[in-house]
């Protein structure tokens, strides 16, 4: 018990005495995390609506290769991405690897898949609803898309929650592509595992109160942001 | 200005899967009129509809506008036998089909706002299309539907689940929307709506073109004994 009591005022005590080190792997994760998503809404919202208001020869296809992409091993995209960047990689003269952009690239992979799938969702059942009446008005094809990706503007943004979610509290990936390195790769998640591991529990708490707190805010916020967009329509 | 009618079904079919909806019909509507479609549930009316608008491919035969079928869609409107409603305000839900046509924002919103007050919709400007009553969006449904200034208005049981006010409001816009010049195509349950609106009856069973006449001869003198029982009320197979 005294563990816990322990690890949670370590955890007030560095937030309040704005320690640099904890503020400093606050921001490099947040700054990882928010980059891909960011990347990874841009591929895959118009992903999945295109995939579907269009009809086409291997459609069913590539959308089980989506959801299983979904699920794939974040250990094994950093295995991967790591291969890729390594200086003898097809990537390596990038000289990527242990920076934070080796760090954003495993991300978006394993979140761009996730989001594409929730907008592809999405966007098929408004499609479903709207299509007589986009049809009955004579949209053109651009028209149609923009008001599915408008209309469906709060489950998108759902999407992309999921995606940071998702992403803020993964591990094994950017452990391998980042690999920790203190003022440099150390992000929320990769600290807490090397805290722990070293036994340091109640730093290591702290550092997860934070990474709670900060998938709540974040949660928050867009719902926020979604209700002032007004109407409780859900 | 050209216009899209008279409307030509020749030999006009709609399969699904292999399996035959409706035709094969052959008809003419006339640039002026209001034709009632009739028949039991499941005869076809909705697809004979769909058919026309073009939301329902042509498998067999044709449909024919006087000018090419992408050009008359936007002199045509639509109102749905379940309303669909943008999850948007009803100010923009009404601004939006001309907002498709190019009209600038600010102009749309102002003529969306002078519509709704014509449909007696003001008050509900602000409010969430999804969220409103059955009748304010079969209202709201109209206003979308004749904010273009359609040739030819569809419309598929407008009314039916609407009570006896709202009815007769929407007949007494209808009414008026003939006046102006509007063709109308309406499909309902209701014999009395039938009588007192259309000019002329379709009376669709089994996916056939049953019985076409002037309204009075339809409900005065009908010849088929379908349209007889049907008229009555009886339950007709
Ligand atoms: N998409 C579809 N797939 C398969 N069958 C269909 C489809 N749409 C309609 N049908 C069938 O076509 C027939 C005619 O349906 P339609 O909806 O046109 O009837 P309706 O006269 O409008 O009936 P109601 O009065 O119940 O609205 C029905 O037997 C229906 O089951
Ligand atoms: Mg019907």
């Amino acid at each position: 018990m005294s563990d816990y009591a322990g690890g949670f005022w370590a955890a007030w005590k560095l937030i309040f005495t704005l320690d640099p080190d904890l503020y400093e792997i606050i921001f490099l994760s947040l700054q990882v995390t928010v980059s891909a998503v960011i990347i990874a809404s841009i591929i895959g919202l118009p992903m999945g609506a295109w995939l579907a208001v269009n009809r086409f020869k291997f459609r069913r296809y590539v959308i089980a290769v989506l959801n299983a992409l979904m699920g794939l091993p974040p250990v094994v995209v950093g295995l991967f991405v790591y291969m890729a960047l390594s200086r003898a990689g097809p990537l390596g003269g990038f000289g990527l690897l242990f920076s934070p952009a080796a760090m954003i690239i495993a991300q978006v992979i394993i979140i761009t898949p996730l989001i594409a799938s929730i907008s592809h969702q999405t966007i098929r059942d408004l499609w479903a609803e709207y299509h007589d009446l986009l049809i009955s008005m004579n949209a053109t094809r651009a028209q149609r898309i923009k008001a599915l990706l408008w209309d469906g503007k709060r489950a998108l943004l759902t999407a992309t929650l999921a995606g940071f979610g998702r992403a803020i509290g993964e591990v094994g990936a950017i452990m391998i592509v980042g690999g920790n390195i203190e003022h440099a790769t150390r992000v929320l998640t990769t600290a807490i595992a090397l805290e722990t591991g070293k036994g340091n529990f109640a730093f290591a708490m702290g550092l997860g109160l934070v990474l709670i707190t900060m998938a709540v805010i974040v949660n928050l916020l867009i719902h926020i942001v979604g209700k002032t967009e007004r109407a409780s329509t859900w | 200005m050209v216009s899209i009618l008279p409307l030509k079904l020749i030999e006009a079919s709609a399969h699904m899967r292999g399996k035959k909806l409706v035709g094969p019909v052959n008809l003419t509507l006339a640039p002026t009129g209001f034709t009632m479609v009739i028949g039991p549930n499941g005869a076809g009316k909705t697809t004979l509809l769909r058919l026309m608008h073009g939301l329902q491919r042509c498998s067999k035969g044709q449909v024919a506008w006087a000018l090419p079928a992408k050009q008359a869609r936007d002199k045509q409107g639509f109102v749905f036998q379940s309303p669909i409603m943008m999850r948007r305000k009803v100010i923009d839900s009404l601004a939006y089909p001309l907002h498709l046509r190019g009209v600038g924002k600010t102009a749309a919103r102002e003529r969306a706002a002078e519509c709704a007050r014509n449909f007696g919709l003001s008050e509900l400007l602000e409010s969430w299309a999804p969220m409103l009553s059955g009748g304010e969006k079969q209202k709201l449904s109209l206003a979308r539907a004749l904010i273009t200034a359609p040739e030819i208005l569809f419309l598929d049981e407008p009314c039916a689940n609407l009570d006896g006010r709202a009815t007769r409001e929407i007949e007494s816009i209808l009414r008026q929307v003939q006046a102006r010049g509007t063709r109308l195509v309406m499909s309902t349950h209701d014999m009395g709506q039938a009588k007192r609106l259309a000019n002329d009856v379709i009376f669709m069973l089994n996916g056939k073109l049953h019985e076409q006449a002037d309204s009075e001869k339809f409900f005065n003198a009908p010849v088929t004994p379908e349209a007889k029982a049907f008229i009555n009320g009886d339950i007709v197979e």
